[in-house]
C-alpha cells in the first residue's frame, strides 16, 4: 500500500490540517516509509494468534448508571465547559454559522 | 409480498426499503460520562469534561446502556455477541467536539434478529411478515445546533452530546411505505415494553434514516439507494418513501441515474433534497478506539438480562386471544402501548377479584369498557372530567356491579360520569342517585301483573298473534319501575306470563 500527493492532500483536508504544496511533497515519502514498514509486518502469518488489546491482562471497567457520581466526570459545570470557548453566549457555544 | 407498485411511463416499479433507527437508550447518565440525560435542561448544564472532549479525559462505559442494548437484542430474538468493541467514526462538525463519534462498526454488540409486522389489509399488508434485523450497535449521540438565534453564529448545546443511542439496522426487507410504518411502530412498541427506549419521537428519542431504492417489477438486482436522514415520525417515514420513490422513478425514466447520497426531508414541502455538503463525510476512517478495551459479556450477565425481559407484544397478543378469549382486534389494540395494556390488566385483575370470577369470563367486558366505554365517557365530559378520579378501583367497582346485574350498562356510564366529576364512591352513587336496577323478581312480577291487568285488550291481541306488543309490555313495565328494572329479568317474567 502506498499514497500519492493527492491522497495526502485529501487526508489532510479530512483531518482539517492545512498543508502547503511543499509540505505535501515532503509528507508523501515519509508516509510511504511508514506504510512500507507496516506492509513488512503484514508478511508475518498471525492468523492463529489472538489479537492483543493491552500489554498487561486487563478487563474493560464499566460504570454504574449514576448521575454526577464523580464530580470530575459529571455535568453541572457549565462555566468550566465554556471557559475556553472563543464565543459563548447565553450558555451556548457560539460558532460560525453552519447550516445545511 | 406487498402489492405496492408505482406506475411509471415505462412500466411498473417496486420499492426496496431499509431503515436505520436511532433509539435513545433509557439511562440516567450518559454512555461514557456521569452527566445527566434528562431532556429539556438549560443549555450545556449536562455536559461533563468528557462530553466536551477536554484533553486527557477517558470514556468509561455505562453498564446500564450495555445491559439495555443486550435486552433489546434478546427481545428481537437476535444473536448477542459476547465480544464487541468500540470504534471511532471520524468527522468534523460543530455538534461533535471529539471530532469522532464512538460507535461500533466492526464488532457490534447485537447481531442478526427479526421482528414480525402484522397483517393489515386496509393498510396494504396482506399477510404477517417477518422483517430481518441486521444488527444493533451502541454509539454516542451528538449535540444540538441552533441556527436561528444569532445573525452570524450558530449556537451549540452539548447536553445531548454523549447520550447513548442504539442504532437498529433493518435488512432491506420492506417493500411499501405501509410496511415501513408498521416496522417502526412495532419496533417502538418492543422498545417500550423492554424499557430500553421511551419511544418519544417528538423529543427525538427515536429517529430513522430511510434507505430507498426502486427497480422494475421482476428485476432481482437492487437499484441505487439514497439515504434520507433523521426522519422523526412514522408519518414522515412513509411520506419520505413515497416522495423518494416518485423522484427516483421520474429520474430514471427521464434517462437520469440515481446517485447514492444522503438526503434531507422537508416536511413543509413534502420532498427530499440532497445534502451535497456531506459528500466527503462518508470517508469516516474508522478504527478501534484505543481508549476502550473490548466488551466481554459474562454468561451470568446475559442470564440476568434474559430473566428481566417482560412478556413481549407478540406473546401478549396471543395470550389475550387464546387464554382471555379476546377478539383479534381487541388484542391488537390493547397490546400496542405499554400504558394501555397495563391499565387493562390492572382493571381485569381487580374486577375478577370483585366478582370472584376467572379473568377469561369477564375479559371481553373489561376490554370493551377499557377500550371504548370509559374513554367515551371521559371524552364526552371534556374538561369536566378529573382524571385523577379514574382509578382502577372505581372502574372495577362499577364493572363489578354491572357484572353482578345490580346496574345496567347505561347506569354504569352514568355512575362513571359522576365518579369522574366528583370522585365519589361508585357504590354510594348507585344507592344515593337511584342508579340501580331492580332484579328482585317479586317487585318486578307485581308491576307486570298490574300492567297486564289494566291492558287486557292488548294481552288478547298479543295472544292472537300480534308479537310486536311484547315491546309495549316491556316499556310499560320499565316505566312503572322508573327505568330501574333489570331488562333481562323483565323479559324473562313477561315471557313466562304471556306464555
Amino acid at each position: 500500500m502506498s499514497v500519492n500527493k493527492e491522497n495526502v492532500a485529501k487526508i489532510a483536508s479530512l483531518a482539517r490540517i492545512k498543508m502547503s504544496d511543499d509540505e505535501l511533497e515532503r509528507m508523501v515519502p515519509e508516509l510511504n516509509q511508514i506504510l512500507g514498514w507496516v506492509d513488512q509486518l503484514s508478511e508475518v502469518d498471525c492468523s492463529n494468534v489472538e489479537p492483543m488489546t493491552a500489554v498487561i491482562p486487563n478487563e474493560l471497567r464499566l460504570r454504574a448508571d449514576e448521575v454526577n457520581a464523580d464530580p470530575k466526570t459529571g455535568g453541572d459545570r457549565r462555566d468550566d465547559v465554556l471557559a475556553n470557548a472563543p464565543a459563548a453566549e447565553h450558555g451556548f457555544f457560539g460558532v460560525p454559522k453552519v447550516i445545511e | 409480498m406487498s402489492n405496492y407498485r408505482i406506475q411509471g411511463a415505462t412500466g411498473e416499479w417496486e420499492v426496496v426499503i431499509g431503515l436505520e433507527v436511532h433509539a435513545q437508550v433509557t439511562s440516567q447518565s450518559k454512555l461514557f460520562s456521569g452527566a445527566d440525560t434528562t431532556f429539556g435542561a438549560e443549555p450545556n448544564t449536562q455536559v461533563s469534561l468528557v462530553d466536551a472532549a477536554m484533553p486527557g479525559m477517558l470514556p468509561v462505559p455505562n453498564a446500564e446502556c450495555i445491559r439495555q442494548a443486550v435486552r433489546t437484542g434478546m427481545a428481537i430474538e437476535a444473536q448477542i455477541n459476547k465480544y464487541s468493541r468500540f470504534d471511532r467514526k471520524n468527522y468534523f462538525y460543530a455538534d461533535l467536539p471529539q471530532g469522532y463519534q464512538i460507535s461500533q462498526l466492526y464488532h457490534p454488540i447485537v447481531g442478526e434478529g427479526q421482528l414480525l409486522i402484522e397483517k393489515d389489509e386496509k393498510a396494504g399488508i396482506p399477510e404477517d411478515k417477518i422483517i430481518g434485523i441486521e444488527r444493533i450497535h451502541v454509539e454516542q449521540d451528538a449535540g444540538k445546533l441552533m441556527h436561528d438565534q444569532h445573525p452570524t453564529m450558530s449556537y451549540v448545546d452539548l447536553n445531548r452530546c454523549g447520550v447513548a443511542l442504539m442504532e437498529i439496522v433493518s435488512k432491506p426487507d420492506m417493500t411499501s411505505p405501509a410496511e415501513a410504518g408498521a416496522y417502526v411502530r412495532k419496533l417502538r412498541s418492543i422498545l417500550r415494553y423492554v424499557g430500553s427506549c421511551d419511544g418519544n419521537m417528538e423529543q427525538g428519542s427515536m429517529r430513522a434514516d430511510v434507505n430507498v431504492s426502486v427497480r422494475k417489477v421482476g428485476d432481482t438486482e437492487l437499484g441505487t439507494r439514497t439515504e434520507t436522514k433523521n426522519v422523526n415520525s412514522v408519518r414522515f417515514v412513509m411520506a419520505v418513501i413515497e416522495s423518494e420513490v416518485r423522484r427516483q422513478v421520474d429520474l430514471i425514466e427521464d434517462r437520469g441515474t440515481v446517485v447514492q447520497e444522503t438526503r434531507l426531508y422537508d416536511p413543509d414541502k413534502n420532498e427530499t433534497r440532497s445534502m451535497r455538503s456531506k459528500e466527503d463525510a462518508h470517508d469516516y476512517r474508522y478504527f478501534p478506539d484505543p481508549d476502550l478495551l473490548p466488551v466481554n459479556l459474562e454468561d451470568s450477565f446475559l442470564e440476568e438480562c434474559r430473566a428481566s425481559l417482560p412478556e413481549l407484544p407478540d406473546a401478549k397478543r396471543t395470550r389475550y386471544i387464546e387464554e382471555l378469549g379476546l377478539s383479534e382486534y381487541n388484542a391488537a389494540v390493547l397490546t400496542v402501548e405499554v400504558e394501555t395494556f397495563a391499565r387493562f390488566e390492572t382493571l381485569l385483575d381487580i374486577t375478577a377479584k370483585h366478582l370472584g370470577k376467572p379473568e377469561s369470563e369477564i375479559a371481553t367486558t373489561v376490554a370493551n369498557w377499557s377500550m371504548s366505554t370509559a374513554p367515551g365517557v371521559v371524552k364526552s365530559l371534556g374538561d369536566e372530567a378529573n382524571l385523577e378520579y379514574a382509578t382502577a378501583e372505581a372502574q372495577a367497582a362499577i364493572l363489578g356491579m354491572q357484572g353482578a346485574g345490580d346496574i345496567s350498562g347505561s347506569q354504569a356510564k352514568e355512575i362513571y360520569e359522576i365518579v369522574l366529576k366528583t370522585g365519589r364512591d361508585p357504590a354510594e352513587i348507585a344507592d344515593t342517585e337511584g342508579l340501580k336496577q331492580v332484579s328482585d323478581t317479586g317487585a318486578i312480577e307485581a308491576a307486570i301483573d298490574d300492567i297486564l291487568a289494566s291492558n287486557e285488550d292488548k294481552v288478547e291481541q298479543y295472544k292472537g298473534g300480534k308479537d310486536k306488543l311484547f315491546g309495549f309490555f316491556v316499556g310499560q313495565t320499565m316505566k312503572a319501575m322508573k327505568g330501574q328494572a333489570n331488562p333481562q329479568v323483565v323479559n324473562q317474567i313477561l315471557k313466562g306470563k304471556l306464555g
